[in-house]
């Protein structure tokens, strides 16, 4: 086993995509139309409406012109790389292209939502809040077991409130249990560590810090040093045994007091709002119930800031776990309305993600005329009047540097050869590229080891290389003609058209080109676009 | 070996180019040799030898033989050797190290709570427990931030070499002032070189900015920000830099090579001093394999063979080269091992009462610093030393205030290091 693994690991993708040769299409066949039927959900353009008329307000207050709105396949670009980790495919895009019934962006969402791709990507993003990135080999496992069970969780569709209950009380193997993992990830120097599970608990599903108010009380929100140890003392009970996860309901949870030898009781308790709690019942499911209630608006507010965040890479609110606290009902934010709406339907994550790719400030322009002048992008940055740039994540850039090196979908239909193979190639880009860790929707510039690793390394050569099978050579050599060829390099690689300059440029390379020299004309505007910034950062 | 220097892309076609593409920094390369600076211009710089896993204070730099605790000889423990500090006996498989002994602090009283290898890591690099809102830059790192404007470098400031699991982080300085990785130092630079010749690496630049420039429009502040054109273009400088040179050990003589010794770990100081020379900031050096929760004895005896020549030759070779003064260097693993050993010959994690080596920067040497119990039954070591006050120490000699406060992305000001210089180690004035 271990043999075959290192067998595929050192085979280069070219080979790689010789595994394709079975599942290969023409580069301009015609997809049926038949997949592409799921309509939005109802009462959808109900909240859209309402959150699209309070930015509205906001930026008729600050007289604010937003940009413009994007064309319909940027938008694709963008649900892909948010909903899927990769770039739309030449199949995907041509498809898109001759779908011309009304609705199509919406009606994408969907069909993009209801991937398995989706699930797999989503519940990889969402585990970073959950049980971190930590990378010990067991850890590992643990780790692996649980982002399986959250994408099962999510290609079910299952309510959010449910998936947390899980999440939060399960018990049980780490093997046979997998939501148990929260649990498990919490143990530091070899022990259940309660405040590293209280600090986590709270900055997951209230979107809140309280984690400096383990040694004092915070230094400007409301949180006292015995609100935190009150949360902290609801895993007071847990233990790790030979049967894994496990309560001992007569436990007595102590801490050591300060600067000396002694310890204390702490018994569980919550912040505010203790009529939510149940009188009975573990520990754990307790404050899994107080925490998914109902009336609990932190709760919708921390998962919707989460999913704003992950669509367009910035969270509504900075930092995605620092949410103030909510302010008047009668007065909502567009936090208040997607999570009201979230709420009233069921906890439906796939709900929630829909309303805010229907939203006006998801669906605008990353261009605006006054994009030269500093103070004029920083002000519709503020009021989500234009559409951020934000750098892909490094899965994200090896997702679509694979998918740009074939004309096909790699999707759950490929070879599962091939799959296997995406998966441990991204791994180990994923480990020279730089995982970002647990704070991912910080936005950063990249660094010099990841230019060089784009321009220089295996990965993009790979990607940019022209075979029979590559989208690279398929290109260059069945492309009726130079601009076609060049308009097919832009889509695979860009999802857009050449503009006219470009157009003229590239034709005047390829002009009267053939064979062996035109491949190598191919491959390097490939590499052009590849270590383009318009490649790596989402637009 | 495959050779370093002979590079598809020369500095004159980059500047040329560098008009067309619309970046104007690619400036001709200066000789920033840190070597050929004296007194206040030489640039001060930090080489971590990092020894992954844990190594056992018992089997280096803190022997008990004969105690309960160092093991019986039958079991292979080690036999402790006088060096040329008299104060000092390490372990008998350091013959080397003990002959450059004069020239090194022990401090054999660090203290952590930290005992898993990931939390332990990132508490011996950065000085702060981990911390799930925020991200601590290393201390390297922070030597590096502090130089940021020294634009005589065309190589990244801070260098990690050799095979790390959890190598040193820029945290909330900046990804840019991670660690740039080298895996297999002195062989070979991934990706340092253009995969096509000259002709097509131009045609692909020249392609570049004409993609860039229609992606520009109407987004010039937003790609700006991105810093990519920047990014690329410090890439294409560090591809054509003469300073490379610093990572082929090619023209080193075959005697400096041998006693460096023939392994990754070797030829991984060598590399660094080369680094440190040319005045890079901070280089860690990695030499993985020191858990030895089987086989203690058998795992120090083989790390041993890769460490006491390198370690020895780094000393000797920054020393006569007049290197060691503005160069501190650090031995250090996350934690040390337990006194007491295993069922499977075996120690396990001991986060109190572990050792490291302290040399140069102007730091006294032939100190030895704090006790640990030779019976084992008490954890806590005489004069105890924290992680941060070593790194308040070497930050002081390296000249940075280690106190000062940073306004971290969360608004919480933090300072580069939480406590204070050991003062039997500061250079006397």
């Amino acid at each position: 086993m271990i043999a075959r693994i290192i067998v595929i690991l050192v085979m280069p993708l070219s080979v790689t995509i010789l595994v394709m040769a079975a599942v290969n299409v023409p580069i301009e066949t015609e997809i049926s139309m038949a997949a592409i039927q799921p309509q939005p959900p109802d009462g959808l353009r109900e909240t859209v409406a309402r959150i699209d008329q309070l930015v509205d307000e906001t930026w008729s207050r600050s007289a604010i012109e937003p940009a413009p709105p994007a064309d319909d396949i940027v938008l694709l670009r963008r649900l892909s790389l948010a909903l899927h980790g990769t770039i739309p495919s030449l199949e995907q895009i041509r498809a898109f292209q001759s779908d011309d019934a009304p609705n199509r962006v919406s009606r994408w969402t969907e069909h993009l939502l209801a991937d398995s791709r989706f699930a797999d990507y989503f519940a990889e993003r969402l585990a970073r809040v959950y049980v971190g990135t930590e990378n010990g080999p067991f850890i590992q496992f643990r780790r692996d077991r649980f982002v399986s069970w959250l994408g099962e969780a999510l290609l079910e569709n299952r309510p959010y409130d449910l998936i947390v209950r899980d999440i939060l009380s399960e018990h049980g193997l780490w093997t046979d249990r997998p939501a148990t993992n929260f649990i498990t990830a919490g143990v530091a120097n070899g022990e259940l560590d309660e405040n590293k599970l209280a600090g986590r608990t709270v900055r997951a599903f209230l979107g809140q810090r309280i984690d400096c108010a383990q040694c004092h009380d915070h230094p400007f929100d409301d949180w006292k040093q015995s609100d935190f140890e009150g949360i902290a003392a609801f895993f007071g009970q847990t233990k790790l045994s030979l049967l894994g996860v496990q309560d001992d309901t007569n436990r007595v949870y102590e801490i050591e007091i300060a600067e000396s030898d002694e310890t204390r009781i702490v018994s569980a308790g919550v912040p505010f709002h203790d009529s939510w709690l149940p009188a009975d019942g573990p520990l754990r499911e307790r404050l899994a119930h107080w925490l998914t209630h109902r009336d609990n608006r932190r709760f919708e507010r921390s998962i919707a800031n989460r999913v704003w965040g992950l669509m367009f890479g910035r969270p509504f609110i900075e930092p995605v776990d620092d949410i103030p606290d909510p302010g008047d009902e009668t007065d909502p934010d567009v936090l208040d309305i997607l999570g009201a709406d979230f709420r009233e339907h069921g906890y439906d994550l796939r709900r929630l993600i829909s309303v805010i790719a229907a939203t006006k400030p998801f669906r605008l322009d990353s261009t605006h005329e006054f994009a030269s002048d500093a103070a004029t992008v920083e002000s519709l940055e503020s009021v989500w009047a234009i559409f951020p740039l934000v750098r892909l994540r490094p899965e994200q850039i090896i997702g679509a540097m694979l998918q740009a090196s074939t004309v096909k979908t790699i999707d759950q239909n490929t070879h599962v050869l091939f799959r296997a193979i995406k998966q441990l190639r991204s791994n180990a880009f994923v480990k020279e590229y730089g995982d970002l860790g647990d704070d991912e929707l910080q936005n950063r510039p990249g660094t010099i080891a990841q230019a060089l690793l784009r321009m220089n390394g295996e990965f993009s050569a790979d990607a940019s290389h022209a075979t029979i099978f590559s989208s690279a050579g398929r290109v260059a050599s069945w492309s009726s003609n130079d601009g076609t060829c060049i308009e097919n390099c832009f889509f695979v690689c860009l999802t857009r058209a050449p503009t006219e300059q470009e157009l003229t440029h590239f034709t005047k390379q390829l002009s009267g080109t053939t064979g062996k020299q035109r491949s190598s004309l191919v491959e390097d505007l490939y590499w052009s676009l590849l270590n383009s910034p318009e490649f790596s950062w989402n637009h | 070996m495959e050779s370093l220097t002979a590079f598809d892309l020369n500095r004159r076609s980059v500047l040329q180019l560098a008009a067309g593409f619309g970046v104007s920094f690619l400036l001709p390369a200066i000789d920033s040799r840190a070597a050929q600076r004296r007194g206040v211009e030489r640039a001060k710089s930090l080489i971590v030898l990092w020894l992954a896993g844990g190594p056992s204070q018992l089997e280096t730099w803190d022997p008990h033989p004969g105690s309960k605790i160092g093991g019986s000889r039958d079991e292979g423990a080690v036999k402790a050797i006088s060096t040329r500090n008299p104060q000092l006996q390490i372990a008998d498989l350091y013959p080397r190290i003990a002959d450059q002994a004069d020239s090194f602090s022990v401090v054999r009283s660090l203290v952590s709570k930290e005992g898993d290898h990931e939390r332990g890591t990132y508490y011996l690099k950065t000085g702060y427990r981990p911390d799930p809102t925020l991200q601590h830059p290393s201390v390297g790192a922070i030597l590096a931030f502090e130089h940021r404007n020294d634009s005589r470098l065309e190589i990244p400031a801070h260098i990690c070499l050799g095979a790390s699991q959890w190598p040193p982080r820029g945290g909330y300085l900046g990804d840019e002032f991670d660690a740039f990785k080298i895996f297999d130092p002195g062989k070979n630079i991934r990706n340092l070189k253009s995969r096509v010749g000259e002709t097509r690496q131009q045609r692909r630049l020249q392609n570049l900015g004409v993609i860039t420039r229609s992606f520009r429009k109407s987004r010039e502040i937003p790609t700006e920000k991105t810093l990519h054109e920047k990014t690329v273009d410090r890439a294409l400088q560090m591809m054509t830099s003469d300073q490379l040179k610093a990572f082929d050990i090619g023209d080193e003589s075959q005697s400096l090579l041998d006693a460096y010794g023939d392994s990754r770990f070797g030829r991984g100081c060598l590399v660094a001093r080369r680094l440190v020379e040319q005045g890079v900031r901070t280089v860690e050096v990695n030499l993985p394999g020191w858990d030895s929760h089987v086989n203690n004895f058998e795992t120090h005896r083989q790390n041993s063979r890769d460490l006491d020549p390198a370690l020895a030759t780094l000393i000797s070779d920054l020393k006569q080269r007049d290197l060691l003064q503005s160069t501190v260097m650090l031995c250090i693993g996350e934690f040390g091992r337990t006194p007491r050993i295993n069922p499977l010959g075996g120690r396990d994690h001991w986060p109190s009462g572990f050792s490291c080596i302290v040399a140069g920067g102007g730091l006294q040497s032939g100190h030895v610093i704090g006790e640990t119990d030779p019976t084992g039954e008490k954890k806590e070591p005489l004069n105890p030393i924290s992680v941060n006050d070593l790194y308040a120490t070497i930050l002081y000699a390296l000249a940075v205030d280690y106190s000062k406060e940073f306004m971290t992305p969360i608004e919480r000001p933090m300072a580069y290091c939480d406590g204070n210089p050991i003062e039997e180690l500061l250079p006397v004035i």
